[in-house]
């Protein structure tokens, strides 16, 4: 017999979800309604939920005070070009490791795992002298290169699970029915991997658009990414809570959109493998 | 034409070598069955033919050309695998033409051989499906359509009704039965099921660990199984195998009766026993029998309804040309 859910039961649970879901999203909401409030309003004590005079003031401000189609624009190489560089290193890397796999593949998984465990301050006094000399600090490209190479272990590890899901039998099919390797990877393997590799696509440049450590340290003024752009407004000279919320907002508002839009794909992504 | 013939083939995965050498031929329009337990090659012998594996040594010829290095791709044999393993992502019509695209047929010649094929398996109104949305029999049939539009040298089938219910199997295994008597093509076919190697095979080829126990059409191996393995591979219920002093009364180590030539009556006879299952299918009766002093049961089929019960005591007759003896290195004597 199926288990049957009582009316009351999905009531608590969706209610349950609920709670859990806007406690999550709990703190991005205050940073969003925090935005509109004034600086006094936004370290007022108690603190003022909705009742406030909602105002654009912050954002103009914001604007004024700094270039943020300049950031915006960093971000968005930055996290395409690693994504894309990632992509391209990693396909044939993951399809090499699923399909031909070796006796040194899973060591080879799991070292290139490892290096995700190292603290990435361990390594950057070697990289920061490796930039100087080679000129690449404050540049977008330096930046998208680390960044590739941060992210490099998850995309392979992605791609090599969705690749494994693919059944060898089907390639095998696609042999004995005359494709060449060309046909083969065109026709049968690319429709089938396209899923996964948009999943891998969406995470990595979510990863790469959030990622704050290398992009605060290995830039400046010129290569600066919306990560920086946030750092900017929690500044020594003292917090400007409600202008470090509209910055806080206006660079994660692009990630947010992109992120809804492409749920389906992106529960996918986070649950690869889970599920068969 | 589809000859074709392996020559010392051998496989190896590392150390293990999992086809000692051997040779075999399959005539050109012939339906070969390989046939063995799990493990004894005959899926590793088949995906060498298609190139799927490469041989350790020995050479594989096909059509009178040597094919052992030739890509699966370019060997003009078609396969239907145990998975289906059709394209989830293209309908059912571009599953079926797959093969003809890759060969360059010309799209109305490609269209006519979908509408026969899919006349042919009862596809036509799925044409425009995902695999996804159909049965397995209809998938089953969607992976025969993909093999035969390509009107290959042979078709090579690895155990491809083992994901079909029952009912279904039976009515698949007609179907290809009767693909083959149309297309007169070679067919090699690999089941571990010994009534569908029986039922579909021209020519049966028994394995075990590699090794070719014996090939023969199904009637030779069922008349004079050549040693003791395939005396209890081939035929259903298995033959009953009895060894010590009533096989030395035949000079032999073992003797072999299968359990519908031994004939069973009330009246005292050869040997005797007392009935422990009986299996009544209407039209036969099977009964497994205890205490004969010969082996721990005998199996006897009645033809009929035979009213034993359980418990009963029964009385044997087997019939004395029907007897096969097998010497100490259980191998069959003349």
């Amino acid at each position: 017999m199926a288990r049957s859910v009582t009316t009351n039961r999905k009531i608590i649970n969706t209610a349950a979800a609920w709670a859990i879901g806007l406690l999550i999203f709990f703190p991005i909401l205050w940073t969003i309604l925090t935005s509109f409030k004034t600086e006094a309003q936004a370290i007022n004590d108690p603190p003022i939920f909705l009742f406030f005079d909602w105002t654009l003031e912050n954002y103009s401000v914001v604007q004024e005070r700094s270039n943020y189609a300049r950031f915006l624009w960093n971000s968005i190489f930055i996290a395409g070009g690693s994504t894309i560089l990632g992509l391209i290193v990693a396909i044939p890397a993951a399809w090499s490791m699923a399909f031909v796999p070796s006796k040194r593949t899973k060591d080879i998984l799991l070292w290139m795992l490892s290096t995700k465990m190292l603290p990435a301050v361990g390594v950057l006094y070697p990289i920061y002298l490796i930039f100087i000399k080679l000129g690449l600090l404050d540049s977008v490209v330096g930046l998208t290169v680390v960044l590739m190479l941060i992210n490099l272990p998850i995309i392979v590890w992605m791609l090599y699970t969705y690749f494994r899901e693919i059944p060898g039998e089907i390639l095998e099919a696609a042999r004995m029915d005359g494709a060449s390797l060309r046909s083969e990877i065109l026709y049968v393997l690319t429709p089938m991997a396209i899923p996964g590799i948009a999943s891998t696509l969406l995470l990595n440049f979510i990863l790469a658009w959030n990622e704050a450590f290398w992009t605060l340290n290995l830039t400046a003024a010129k290569a600066a990414p919306l990560t920086a752009f946030i750092a900017s407004y929690s500044s020594p000279e003292g917090l400007f809570y409600a202008k470090l919320s509209a910055a806080s907002t206006m660079a994660i508002a692009p990630i947010l959109i992109l992120g809804w839009f492409s749920q389906k794909q992106l529960v996918r992504g986070l649950t690869f493998g889970a599920v068969k | 034409m589809g000859q074709i013939t392996l020559e010392k083939v051998t496989k190896s995965f590392g150390d293990v070598e999992v086809i000692p050498p051997l040779d075999l031929t399959i005539e050109d329009g012939e339906f070969a069955v390989f046939v063995g337990p799990s493990g004894c090659g005959k899926s590793t012998l088949l995906r060498l033919i298609a190139g799927l594996e490469d041989t350790t040594s020995g050479k594989i010829v096909i059509d009178g050309n040597d094919a052992t290095e030739v890509p699966p791709a370019k060997r003009g044999l078609a396969m239907v695998f145990q998975s289906y393993a059709l394209y989830p992502h293209m309908s059912v019509r571009k599953n079926i033409a797959f093969p003809m695209k890759m060969a360059g047929i010309d799209q109305a010649e490609q269209d006519s051989r979908i509408q026969q094929a899919a006349a042919a398996l009862n596809l036509t109104d799925y044409l425009d499906r995902k695999p996804g949305q159909l049965s397995g029999g209809q998938r089953q049939r969607v992976a025969i359509g993909r093999a035969i539009v390509r009107e290959p040298a042979a078709f090579l089938f690895d155990e491809p009704l083992s994901n079909l219910d029952a009912a279904l199997r039976v009515g698949m295994r007609m179907e290809i039965g009767e693909l083959h008597n149309k297309l007169e093509t070679t067919m090699i076919y690999v089941t571990h099921d010994q009534v569908e190697a029986m039922t579909m095979a021209d020519k049966i080829v028994v394995l075990r660990a590699g090794h070719i126990e014996q090939v023969g059409s199904p009637l030779d191996l069922y008349r004079a199984p050549r040693n003791l393995f395939v005396a209890g591979f081939i035929g259903s219920p298995t033959m009953n195998l009895i060894e010590g002093a009533e096989a030395a009364k035949h000079e032999a180590t073992t003797i072999g009766i299968r359990p519908e030539h031994i004939d069973v009556s009330a009246e005292p006879g050869v040997w005797s026993g007392r009935v422990g299952v009986a299996e009544h299918l209407g039209s036969d009766t099977f009964f497994h029998i205890h205490d004969t002093g010969l082996a721990e049961t005998l199996t006897v089929r009645a033809p009929g309804e035979v009213s034993f019960r359980h418990g009963d005591t029964i009385h044997l007759n087997p019939r004395a040309d029907q007897i096969h003896r097998f010497d100490a290195e259980g191998l069959r004597m003349s």
